[in-house]
């Protein structure tokens, strides 16, 4: 008896150290995404209509030297000496970065929004510092990547690498410089290989519109962003992809898109959407002489509203007047026996939920410390784009188009917040416990629900096949808010209604940019 | 001689609770065995608060929060297959709350805890008696309760497997426990499917860095009355601090140092029934609140076979 008890213990600890030694690493869905090989590579896109550049050729990118020079010899060489040593590292590099350059760059970036999405500790004093981009690494760090704020820079990034790709593909034709390994068969290539021209690399061009953008966006995560450029361009060199001239073009004429973006970006007035004391103030006065009761802050200390004139940032698809044309009609007044209803409403969601239900508020939750609902958005397109291998062009322009609405979505719907400025339900009714954290902002109309139905309608028209699970997704994460008891079904539905509105103007748009 | 009253003695029960609820049925942790086929069971209180938290390692309160308070009913149970080994098993129900701020509290049954206990090796030593055990325990969640909701979770959700050493040294009524615990934690589902830890992850699986425990406990230990000092240790190995301002999440770095004291009275030893209660407080942690826990239970020991086959089967073995 007694040995088959030390046996057993002694065969449970060998058990525990072989398990303790096991790994228990996660892998991501996207970690081993296969190489993108563009099923059309759309080589007619040097036509396609842009965002901001007046002309594909607007930024001049000087004709390659010939093949047969000793230079462009010397960059064969050069990838060659490279794949001669191949490390292990190199091998990682060139397949991270070959599932799409602008998927990659999509990741990268949801991932910096994550990490700063982080509302910033009180003051002694009870008031909130407000981060700096001056001083972006001093606390509170720049920037504070909540919603609106993400929306803008997804939005930015994929316009101007939109644009940027649409001017590659015009050079790309015009000057028609075969790749590295048409130009020499006996070259080793670790890639799909791609029909088009290699002049200018499209990766490189991705690159340099990222560096300037992400100069601007995240000034305080310049070294993780410049090492991820120096492994892209890298990877493409190895994998013998493009010489270093394809690379070098590439990064200027990304670069050089990249700063009409950050032109337009600097006099959008987001710099100023934080507001001051007094606008706080007059939002609050107003309210209460429409007879109606004001938004307030239940964080402790009282929080100034997040950004409240996010809702005068320039759009992209549309001017201010359209804007302003999208305001939904007001909310069921804070008085009105409508209120109450959808009051009492959320109270009984939040007083018993099912384990269903507090799953979706989670799983949209989307909230502190994540890349948001747009960033949410982008993960779920660039999912289904991978499997619908696009050239990189369209996926930038596909990402484009879902970017601009979204962040023309969140200007709209902050527009409403801050012309109505209606409670949360838990300042009318404190019993309202909430199952996820209330957002710092006005009610009416829902966030989450203007972002999912902006981004349901584009994603329907780019891949028609799952409109349906776009629509039924859209809805879930709307109501979702409901449950978590932070909305009123009116915020939730009406959302719905102004987030399509808004992304109506991007279907539009893609019906007409050449692309379809 | 001592050792051989012990046996009679009641098995202490007391809840450790951290600020995740990180459960550990205390007899476990002591050097307690029940007889052959005699079976210890009880309900037990506990009540865990803390109002200021390490932030990594950061110390901080929270108005939004206020105080979040945990509290738990259990029945701990332990069973004597034979005089030198024991099961031992606890079912809580866990109830959170926070006294500010606007999110809800979680309630539910949490995690089911069985233990086997053995005792390896027991001499005389000096002036008193030496014992050795081995302890090997897993834990399983009894609901699929949401881990991702910290503070306020009612649990880490975590599948877990332990194996402990545990010493203890008695001379006359005066001893002195010492156990070290590794803990292997199974890695865990939310209901999110992507995360930022460090980095960002595309899953809704997240990793548990293991964890280890030290236990040190000193005191009086008669048949009627135990009175102990306590000082615990738990560590997860690896994890990550919480940022500035963020929420907490089941894989961060969790440590905490805690000392309490402990009683445990016999009322009547004609029928084995027994009061206990205690106390245990903070002194420093990591991504933990540092937290007061008060416990106390009722605790009832009965033969599960009648004397007479008892007898027999001690025979049998003999």
């Amino acid at each position: 008896m007694k040995k088959i008890i030390l046996n057993t213990i002694l065969y449970t600890s060998a058990i525990i150290l072989l398990l303790s030694s096991c790994s228990k690493e996660i892998e991501g869905r996207t970690d081993n995404v296969a190489a993108l090989n563009p099923i059309n590579p759309d080589e007619n896109a040097g036509t396609w209509k842009t965002i901001l550049l007046t002309a594909p050729n607007e930024i001049i990118v000087p004709a390659p030297a010939a093949t047969n020079t000793p230079d462009y010899v010397a960059q064969i060489n050069e990838i060659k000496s490279c794949q001669y040593n191949l490390s292990r590292e190199d091998k990682e590099i060139v397949k991270y970065w070959s599932a799409g350059a602008v998927f990659r760059w999509n990741e990268i970036l949801r991932e910096l929004v994550a990490k700063h999405n982080l509302p910033p500790y009180q003051n002694a004093d009870g008031t909130y510092p407000i981060p700096s981009a001056t001083n972006p690494l001093a606390y509170p760090l720049f920037p504070f990547a909540n919603p609106p704020y993400a929306a803008r820079a997804y939005a930015y990034v994929s316009a101007a690498q939109y644009d940027a790709l649409v001017a590659a593909w015009y050079y790309k034709k015009q000057y028609n410089r075969p790749s590295p390994y048409q130009v020499d068969t006996t070259l080793n290539v670790l890639i799909p290989k791609s029909p088009l021209s290699s002049y200018p690399s499209e990766d490189a061009t991705i690159a340099g519109v990222c560096a300037e953008m992400l100069k601007l966006l995240f000034p305080g995560d310049q070294d993780f962003i410049q090492q991820k450029i120096e492994e892209h361009k890298r990877a493409r060199i190895v994998s013998g992809a493009n010489v270093r001239s394809d690379i070098d073009a590439g990064e200027a004429l990304g670069k050089a898109v990249a700063l009409k973006f950050v032109a337009r970006a600097r006099g959008d007035r987001a710099g100023a959407a934080v507001g001051t004391p007094t606008i706080w103030a007059q939002l609050e006065t107003d309210a209460i002489t429409r007879g109606e009761t004001p938004w307030i802050s239940l964080e402790s200390p009282k929080r100034p509203p997040m950004l409240p004139l996010y809702g005068n940032v320039k759009p992209f698809l549309f001017d201010s007047l359209t804007k302003v044309s999208l305001l939904p009609p007001p909310p069921p007044s804070t008085n009105s026996p409508q209120m109450q209803t959808e009051l009492a409403e959320v109270l009984d969601n939040v007083k018993h939920p099912t384990r269903e239900k507090t799953a979706i508020v989670h799983y949209w939750a989307d909230g502190v410390g994540t890349s948001t609902p747009p960033g949410h958005w982008n993960a779920i397109a660039a999912e289904d784009f991978i499997s619908k291998s696009f050239s990189e062009v369209r996926w930038a322009r596909n990402l484009a188009l879902l970017n601009m609405s979204l962040m023309d979505a969140g200007i709209v719907c902050w527009y409403t917040k801050y012309y109505y400025f209606n409670p949360r339900p838990t300042q009318l009714n404190p019993e309202i416990k909430t199952l996820t954290g209330v957002p710092n902002f006005p009610a009416y109309i829902s966030g989450h629900s203007t972002f999912s139905a902006a981004a349901a309608t584009v994603l329907s028209h780019i891949i028609p096949e799952k409109a349906a699970a776009y629509d039924a997704m859209a809805k879930e994460a709307s109501m979702s808010r409901l449950y978590g008891g932070i909305h009123y079904r009116s915020d939730c539905e009406v959302g719905l209604v102004v987030g399509k509105n808004v992304a109506n103007y991007a279907v539009q748009r893609a019906q007409i940019d050449g692309a379809e | 001689m001592n050792s051989y009253k012990l046996k009679h003695g009641i098995t202490l029960f007391v809840m450790l609770f951290l600020l995740n609820n990180i459960t550990k049925a205390q007899t476990d942790l002591d050097a307690i065995m029940m007889e052959k086929n005699r079976f210890c069971v009880g309900p037990s209180y506990m009540n865990n608060s803390w109002k200021n938290y390490w932030e990594g390692t950061l110390k901080r309160d929270n108005a939004n929060l206020g105080t979040v308070s945990t509290q738990s009913y259990a029945i701990m149970g332990n069973y004597g297959v034979t005089d030198n080994l024991n099961v031992l098993f606890s079912v809580p129900y866990v109830s959170t709350k926070a006294s500010a701020g606007t999110l809800k509290g979680n309630k539910g049954l949490q995690d089911l805890s069985v233990f086997v206990k053995y005792l390896a090796m027991e001499k005389d030593l000096g002036k008193g008696t030496f014992s050795l055990y081995a302890i090997g325990g897993a834990s399983v969640p009894l609901t699929n309760y949401d881990a991702d909701y910290l503070p306020l979770s009612i649990g880490l959700k975590s599948k877990t497997a332990s194996l402990r050493a545990l010493v203890d040294y008695q001379v006359n009524s005066f001893f002195a426990t010492a156990s070290a615990t590794y803990v292997l934690r199974s890695n865990i589902k939310i209901d999110r499917n992507s995360y930022y830890t460090d980095h960002m992850i595309y899953s809704n699986e997240v990793e548990m860095p293991n964890a280890s425990n030290i236990n040190v406990r000193a005191g009086y230990r008669s048949e009627r009355l135990i009175a102990e000092a306590v000082f615990n240790q738990w560590n997860t190995l690896g994890g990550f601090d919480i940022t500035r301002n963020n929420m907490p999440f089941p894989s961060n770095e969790m440590n905490a140092t805690t000392i309490g004291a402990k009683v445990k009275y016999v009322l009547f030893t004609k029928h084995e029934f027994a009061v206990e209660g205690g106390a245990d407080f903070t002194i420093s942690g990591r991504n933990m609140g540092q937290a007061n826990n008060y416990h106390g239970g009722l605790l009832y020991v009965f033969e599960l076979k009648s004397k007479h086959s008892n007898e027999k089967s001690k025979e049998a073995t003999k």
